[in-house]
């Protein structure tokens, strides 16, 4: 019996790796509009992250929507080629 | 015995097959993401049947092998393959019927294995290649997908702890229909091709089309309408199982398992080691419970799901074999198994309307009393 534990180890690390990117600069983003849209309902703090600045929260989830929607399109790409 | 219409036989039975393997599937793609509201369930199952569809035309490399070296091809009859599909679809069949996911290739595979048992023997079938190709990843890949999941979940959970509970829901909702949409592309890709490499070979072996040939578009399209139908019809069933009782999935792990498995098939699409949808997205599901907390996952629910797939292979070969042996006598024979296959797949289409799943309830709570027939068949 031959088992291919080299490939096999190959494809959880890569998949562990691109699963938590993607999830964590999704989870980024959700973070920093939250603190933008604190802001926003600025009655009080609960809804907003704690020590962000509204603007740069927004900055970081646009660029983490950003990575994450690159990581997608390569993902698309790998699917279609 | 002319060989024309044994060759229409298998088409008709392939697509049959095909459209059992779109509504098994639906459940892989989108059972969390209409477990968690991202999509409304019949919006869902339309989205999948159309990206499944739009899958079929993506990709154009077709398997060279049917079975991919589980058996001797060379003993690969349009009969042999007729009488594998019935054990496939049976089995896919029975297992909707539960509620359980299992794997269609498997189903497929197994069929194929028993079928090729009769026509040729014991040693037609390489058993080293099935404990290599099916037996071990089967076991390897829902482990590997679940903890992936649940490291993922865990991190996830983390991150977002201080934010505005509402928020995170309609964040990770957001990315769930990107996720699930993904993962209904890439099943269309890898799944309508098996359907169209069965009957491209059949057509081979026929002499209707030259060795090497690409599926003509009639194939094409005929595979891409028939898995796209099947994912619209929808699994209720196992949409059900998957999103509702593996555990009370939240948006978060909604989207960290569909993120989960995409990564996961992709790769190992991509490393040359592919992994049964099924037995990935399952995994995934299961982690991604486990991620938030290891107690609210169902275990009993797992229990079920790994004994259906560890009877996947044997009872579809065992269906296989003996669709094989009596279709094997001639017309007269093809034609008993035709009957029978179709008259238990009515059966079970019958007593599924008992407790039947729809648009409708696929969401409703499940209470462990509930009578199921999985939980009929456990007590």
């Amino acid at each position: 019996m031959h088992i291919d534990w080299a490939t096999l180890a190959e494809i959880a690390v890569v998949a562990a790796a691109v699963a938590l990117t993607v999830v964590l600069l999704v989870a980024f983003a959700i973070v920093g509009s939250s603190a933008h849209s604190g802001l926003r309902a600025s009655a009080s703090d609960a809804g907003s992250a704690p020590g962000t600045h509204p603007a740069a929260g927004m900055v970081v989830a646009v660029l983490c929507v950003l990575g994450a929607g690159l990581i997608v399109c390569y993902g698309l790409y790998l699917i279609i080629a | 015995m002319d060989g024309t219409w044994i060759v229409i036989v298998v088409v008709f039975t392939a697509l049959i097959f095909d459209f059992t393997n779109g509504f098994h599937d639906t459940a892989n793609a989108m059972a969390t993401s209409i477990a968690t509201g991202a999509f409304a369930p019949r919006t869902a199952v339309t989205i999948a049947a159309c990206l499944n569809l739009t899958g079929a035309f993506l990709s154009v490399q077709v398997a060279n092998t049917i079975s991919g070296g589980l058996v001797d091809e060379k003993l690969i009859s349009p009969v042999v393959i007729f009488a594998g599909l019935v054990g496939a679809i049976l089995w896919n069949l029975t297992t909707w019927f539960l509620g359980l996911p299992s794997s269609s290739s498997h189903a497929l595979f197994g069929g194929l294995i028993g079928a090729t048992w009769v026509a040729g023997g014991v040693g037609a079938i390489n058993f080293n290649a099935v404990l290599n190709k099916i037996v071990m990843p089967a076991l390897l890949a829902p482990v590997v997908a679940a903890l992936i999941a649940m490291i993922v979940t865990y991190f996830a959970l983390r991150v977002v702890a201080p934010a505005e509970p509402g928020g995170v829901n309609r964040g990770f909702r957001r990315g769930q229909r990107v996720s699930s949409s993904l993962l209904a592309l890439a099943h269309g890709t890898n799944d309508a091709q098996k359907t169209m490499g069965v009957i491209t070979l059949t057509l081979v072996t026929a002499g209707m089309l030259a060795p090497g040939s690409s599926p003509p578009r009639w194939v094409i399209l005929s595979a891409g309408l028939a898995i796209g139908l099947g994912t619209y019809v929808g699994g209720w069933r196992i949409i059900r199982t998957l999103g509702k009782r593996v555990s009370d999935i939240q948006p978060a792990q909604g989207f960290s398992a569909e993120t989960t498995s995409a990564a996961v098939i992709l790769s190992s699409t991509h490393l040359g080691l592919p992994l049964s949808t099924t037995q990935v997205c399952t995994g995934s599901i299961f982690g991604a419970g486990a991620g938030r907390r290891l107690a609210s996952v169902h275990w009993g629910i797992a229990g079920r799901i790994v004994l259906a797939w560890s009877f996947t292979l044997p009872s579809a070969a065992v269906v296989g074999a003996a669709a094989s042996w009596v279709a094997a006598t001639g017309p007269m024979g093809v034609i008993v198994v035709a009957v029978s296959g179709i008259a238990l797949s009515s059966g079970f289409y019958v007593a599924s309307r008992r407790n039947s799943v729809t648009a409708d309830n696929v969401n409703a709570e499940v209470p462990d009393v509930a009578p199921s027939p999985a939980a009929d068949l456990a007590a």
